[in-house]
């Protein structure tokens, strides 16, 4: 059966790990390149780096990073953050990267998804969507959840999906940094609307939190940083616990 | 020995060459049909769509080399499809060294499959040490259904053949270089097979 996937989330600021909590106060968790291969080691199935970083040199140390990275690591791994372009993707994807995740871009220029996937195939075009609650609507939002957009949630991963998108990584600003658990009812929603691959990502605390990102919010996947960054969550137990709840992983 | 990773510009190179080099061993990139031809192994890269990756092959002429190559030869992903009869993708004519057509999943599972799932029914060489049920990492909407020459099959909405085998030539659906430490050996095992078969 196919598995469920865990991915740690790198959040990368020029080549180092960092994590927001809330997307705000930066900490410092280490090299990318040597907790990749951690997270490796311990079963995680997937990586995602995303790049925060706002500098002029920022694509070459991406690349370079991404170099690095496919390197040493034998999973795959998605690259995100900045990407607005077909020439920034071929770069990425030249370099050893599986997959891109887009996200304002993909607001700003839906068109950039179709380009994508008849290029490069809808198997490496990951959609990121930030949402949250607005009197009751999940609205779409950019630049790291502070600026609303008129796009309601589930109809613009509906269009994603009809223009290629090969997987949908959905982030609940709600639930981002809470550790309350993930949006698993507008998860649900979500998986039932489109017929691509659902990445839960925003709230995870503790391990119910990855059974019900499953069971409840039919996720295919499950994204998160901080829990796996700071030692409170670790991968081989996480999956354990899942298969002890009849969820399909890879141990 | 010589391994040749066919260069027709369609697929992520850089990590089978990356998981060729950690396993201590060294390839070329190349679409120069001499250099194909007098390498010991030949691996067939592949991801994207299936009629502009044949297109490719065609307009290089690799379409016609392919098949008569003599040294073993590893298709992977869009590589072992493009392998087969046909693809319903882009109604694509294959290089035909598999006797099968490769059709879509339906929307009855989730389109692509995307993660780790099982292979099974495992029948070759390059599966050598490799128990029954390990997990590859595939990313696919198209697959090729189970047929004669399937060596190794995975469940998703069906029984398929995850991977291909005909003489010299072989194919798996799933990507051994991002599989973790056991499809590193499927490919190790893949690079120690006799050349001359």
């Amino acid at each position: 059966m196919l598995a469920k996937r865990i991915i740690p989330c790198l959040d990368i600021k020029n080549g180092r790990t960092v994590k927001g909590v809330n997307f705000v106060d930066l900490r410092d968790a280490g090299d990318p390149v040597e907790l990749a291969e951690i997270y490796s080691a311990e079963g995680a199935d997937e990586l995602v780096f995303l790049d925060i970083s706002a500098t002029e040199e920022r694509r070459k140390t991406l690349v370079n990073m991404v170099r690095r990275v496919a390197e040493k690591i034998n999973i795959p791994f998605t690259v995100g953050g900045g990407i607005s372009s077909v020439e920034d993707v071929e770069i990425l994807l030249n370099n050893g990267a599986d997959k891109v995740s887009i996200n304002s871009s993909a607001v700003k220029n839906p068109q950039l998804i179709n380009d994508l996937a008849q290029k490069f195939g809808s198997q490496c075009v990951v959609v990121a969507i930030d949402a949250k609650q607005i009197n009751g609507q999940w609205i779409v939002h950019l630049v790291g959840g502070k600026v609303p957009t008129e796009l309601n949630l589930f109809d613009w991963a509906v269009e994603v999906a009809e223009r290629g998108a090969g997987e949908i990584l959905f982030t609940s600003m709600d639930n981002d940094g809470t550790k309350n658990g993930f949006a698993d009812e507008a998860l649900a929603k979500l998986s039932e609307l489109v017929n691509i691959p659902i990445i839960a990502s925003g709230g995870a605390g503790n391990i119910q939190h990855f059974v019900d990102s499953f069971k409840v919010g039919k996720a295919d996947a499950a994204l998160a940083a901080s829990v796996f960054h700071f030692k409170e969550i670790e991968i081989k137990a996480l999956k354990e616990e899942l298969r002890k709840n009849d969820i399909e992983v890879r141990l | 020995m010589k391994i040749v990773i066919i260069n027709y510009g369609a697929g992520n190179i850089q990590s089978i060459m990356f998981a060729i080099e950690r396993l201590g061993f060294k390839a070329v990139l190349s679409n120069n049909p001499q250099e194909i031809q007098t390498a010991d192994k030949v691996i067939f890269p592949g991801v994207g769509e299936a009629s502009s990756a044949m297109k490719k092959l065609t307009e290089s002429g690799l379409d016609s080399l392919i098949p008569n190559l003599k040294q073993p030869v590893l298709g992977i992903c869009l590589g072992m499809q493009l392998m087969c009869k046909s693809s319903e993708e882009g109604n694509t004519k294959g290089l035909g060294i598999f006797d099968v057509d490769v059709i879509k999943f339906t929307p009855t599972v989730k389109v692509p499959q995307m993660g780790w799932n099982q292979i099974y029914n495992l029948k070759s060489d390059i599966f050598k040490d490799i128990p029954e049920n390990e997990f590859m990492y595939l990313v696919h909407s198209f697959y090729a259904p189970n047929c004669d020459e399937a060596i190794a099959t995975t469940n998703y909405e069906l029984e398929y053949a995850s991977a291909l085998q005909k003489d010299n030539f072989y194919g798996t659906q799933f990507h051994p270089e991002k599989s973790g430490a056991v499809g590193e050996k499927i490919l190790e095992n893949f690079l120690k097979l006799n050349s001359n078969t």
